[in-house]
């Protein structure tokens, strides 16, 4: 790629940053040198006499520079061109260490693999719940838990608003090892429609039917003729009975337990707004991020999860 | 205002003005920021609405404190300067008195439009597009109105603070049309022009300028004004002078990559923004020892005067910033620094120890001398506000040093099996305490700034007290 913010500039850019930033060192060391001394010599005070003009009664004295001043710039002008001899900087000179941060950046993450892999390559091999049993990997498997899951899932992994909890035994996408092992390495996309369409007269009843599902307060009239509705446009996903089907990550509505509902919100709220408007789940897949051994010791961990009750 | 102090020749009713509002936007300004300060701490005070969030007020904050207090500040004293250094009259009162009113009108822009939640989301730029030419008029017109007043001198040399005057004002020009250019999508949004890694570069060659030459070069020409004046002493150095100047103005430009350490900026951009900021030290010290040797002979005026007190222990947290200013710019030290408190904490050594010091200082030198007195009402209130500015600064910083340090150490710490061994809300946590240390600072400031509220409205009163007696008394 060659152009002014690629890795690599044209000829033309990279001496023209070559020229301006030496240009500019080299101009401000010429006023520095060309200031430096004064044939003035100092008074009693150790001042040497003023330049004669004055500002609303301001006068200047014209001393010479402080010598530390002056010694110490020099030393900031040293310390750059040496900088830059060294480390990339002027264009597309690379600088004698053929120093990069994305060198230094894949450098240390292979010394990090280097060490780190083999203690999650050994967990790898141990079986999921035989490791969700195991108090050491386990402890290794919260921290990363901690620092990859909790943002969304919450640090007690008990999780919130559009997030499952993982201490329940309430499964979208099934709790058995290898269903838990797929949704993190691969991530999951939670789509359910948005039935506005179906009037309101037909939402209101259906989500009288889907409270009646969980014993919730309902009305037992619209319940009734929610029934049919049901069957024809939800049973597909959320079964004739309406208790969910894994394989589709359609939920349980016979369970009460209820991934949207808001802080203070009515059940009755929370289904009426998830029929009409539909929603998105979203599981970002792990794999990628963490790598394969890490997303297995973190599989255990949230197996562990329910062990714990 | 009455006109019965009207000076002969200078135009000080802009000057009164701006001198007024800075006291004014520095209180609220600073109000602001205890808020914010406060929600760190009890994050239940943003009160879950949207106007009074964080992320709205923050922008609000500073910009009050930087464009609105500062700006105030920099208008007030540098037409103060620019006449009397100049001899000779502001080049147009109508001018002038648009700045004054076009300057008020973009704050108030600025106070309505951002806890609306409207924002550029450039740092420092937030404001939008129609607010931006607002700003760029009333900019140009400033511009016209000091430069040209310098053209119509009636001394020979242009005097240094001048010098800095002048380069503030046309580089904040430059650099705010430039970072602003926008295409206008409705009255109250806009895209940037650029994209990506250089809309990110454009952002903080203007946003570190704004500190070197809104910030940095203003208060200098402050600073090269007030401090010789205060101290009755001859500046230390003409020749010192001249060349910090010039490296400043020269080095400044180049210091922006440094806010983009280890990100999608080339290699060869963050380490010229690295060696430019090292070098940027000595030139940054130049105005320090210029300000701090101006008062070699007049050490003693310490003890009595708390005016120049100010002064003084500005320039020394201007030396002390602009020493950590370079240090931070290191890679291996930014690696550690960056996104942590310590960066909020050194721009407050920088916005609270140099900029609000020496605008103090400035102010209390300033305001009897347009009001037509000779001292402020009192001055051991000043006194007063001195210790509590200092002792403010001081809670502040420390408090966001340990904090930083602390995130940044909490961030990076690793288990054996590589894993991180906090989490950041971990971080957060530790981090409380500092963040009420902090409160404390903010409060000792904003209690400072009343009691400068209270003394200069009883300056102005008394002033006009004295006029209204004065004719029974001829």
């Amino acid at each position: 790629m060659s152009n002014l913010w690629g890795d690599s500039l044209s000829g033309f850019w990279s001496a023209w940053i070559i020229i301006i930033t030496l240009g500019t060192i080299a101009l401000s060391v010429w006023i520095l040198l060309a200031n430096r001394r004064t044939d003035k010599t100092p008074d009693a005070d150790g001042n040497v006499e003023t330049t004669g003009h004055a500002a609303d009664g301001i006068e200047e004295y014209d001393n010479p520079l402080p010598k530390w001043w002056f010694q110490l710039f020099v030393l900031t002008v040293v310390f750059a061109l040496g900088y830059l001899v060294l480390y990339p900087g002027l264009g597309n000179y690379a600088g004698i260490l053929g120093w990069s941060q994305e060198g230094q950046w894949e450098e240390e993450v292979a010394q990090a693999e280097e060490r780190f892999t083999p203690i999650f390559a050994q967990y790898q091999e141990v079986p999921i719940p035989e490791l969700a049993e195991d108090p050491e990997a386990m402890q290794v498997a919260e921290r990363v838990y901690q620092n990859n899951c909790a943002v969304c899932h919450g640090s007690n992994a008990q999780g919130g608003y559009g997030f499952p909890n993982l201490t329940d035994d309430d499964w979208l996408y099934g709790g058995e090892p290898e269903n838990i092992l797929t949704t993190l390495n691969q991530g999951r996309n939670g789509n359910m429609p948005a039935w506005q369409q179906l009037g309101q007269e037909n939402i209101e009843n259906l989500t009288q039917y889907v409270l009646s599902l969980s014993e919730e307060e309902h009305d037992a009239e619209r319940a009734a003729s929610g029934e049919s509705t049901f069957g024809a446009v939800c049973a597909a996903c959320h079964g004739p009975s309406g208790t969910g089907n894994t394989a589709l990550g359609a939920p349980n509505l016979t369970d009460n337990t209820w991934l949207y509902l808001a802080p203070g919100q009515e059940v009755g709220d929370s289904i009426r707004q998830t029929l009409r408007n539909g929603r998105n789940g979203h599981m970002p897949a792990q794999a990628a991020y963490i790598g394969e051994e890490r997303v297995h010791l973190v599989a255990a961990y949230v197996y562990s999860l329910r062990l714990a009750d | 205002m009455s006109t019965a102090f009207e000076h002969p020749t200078y135009n000080y009713k802009v000057v009164r003005q701006f001198a007024i509002m800075t006291v004014v936007w520095g209180i609220v300004g600073m109000t602001v920021g205890v808020i914010l300060a406060s929600q760190l701490v009890w994050p239940q005070l943003n009160l879950g609405i949207p106007w009074t969030s964080f992320g709205r007020l923050r922008p609000l904050h500073t910009n009050a404190v930087i464009f609105a207090f500062g700006g105030s500040a920099l208008f007030a004293t540098s037409y103060y300067v620019v006449q009397r250094t100049c001899q000779t009259r502001l080049f147009s009162d109508k001018l002038a008195a648009f700045t004054f009113w076009g300057w008020q009108a973009v704050i108030i822009s600025a106070v309505v439009s951002l806890p609306m939640g409207y924002t550029t989301t450039k740092e420092y730029a937030e404001l939008e597009w129609p607010i931006n030419i607002l700003i760029a008029v009333v900019w140009i017109s400033y511009a016209i109105v000091f430069l040209m007043t310098i053209k119509k001198r009636t001394t020979s040399h242009i005097y240094v603070a001048n010098w800095f005057f002048a380069a503030f004002i046309l580089t904040v020009a430059v650099l705010h049309i430039v970072n602003n250019a926008a295409i206008p999508v409705t009255p109250m949004y806009s895209t940037s022009i650029y994209a990506g890694a250089v809309d990110a570069m454009v952002q903080w060659w203007y946003g570190h300028n704004a500190v070197g030459f809104f910030l940095t070069a203003g208060f200098l020409g402050m600073m090269y004004y007030f401090v010789p004046k205060q101290a009755e002493r001859p500046i230390y150095s003409y020749r010192l002078s001249i060349v910090h100047f010039w490296a400043l103005i020269m080095i400044y430009m180049w210091a922006g990559p440094h806010h983009l350490h280890y990100t999608a900026l080339p290699n060869w951009a963050q380490s010229l923004g690295m060696i430019m900021s090292i070098i940027l030290l000595a030139p940054s010290w130049g105005g320090m020892i210029n300000g701090m040797m101006t008062l070699s002979g007049a050490w003693h005026k310490l003890r009595t005067d708390p005016t120049l007190r100010f002064l003084v222990v500005a320039l020394s947290f201007y030396g002390m910033s602009t020493f950590e200013g370079p240090m931070m710019a290191i890679k291996t030290v930014n690696a550690l620094s960056h996104y942590t408190d310590w960066t909020i904490g050194h721009v407050h050594s920088g916005a609270l120890g140099w900029v609000a010091m020496i605008t103090i200082g400035s102010m209390y030198h300033l305001i009897p001398r347009v009001f037509g007195r000779t001292e402020m009402y009192s001055v051991n209130l000043i006194a007063v506000h001195f210790w509590l500015a200092t002792i403010g600064t001081v809670l502040y910083i420390a408090s966001m040093w340990v904090n930083g340090i602390l995130q940044g150490l909490m961030w990076r710490a690793i288990n054996p099996d590589g894993t991180l061994m906090y989490t950041f809300v971990e971080a957060v946590e530790a981090s409380a305490p500092g963040y009420f240390v902090r409160l404390i600072g903010g409060l000792f400031w904003v209690t400072g700034m009343l009691i400068m509220a209270f003394n200069v409205y009883m300056t102005v009163k008394r002033r006009e007290a004295i006029s209204h007696s004065a004719p029974q008394a001829a």
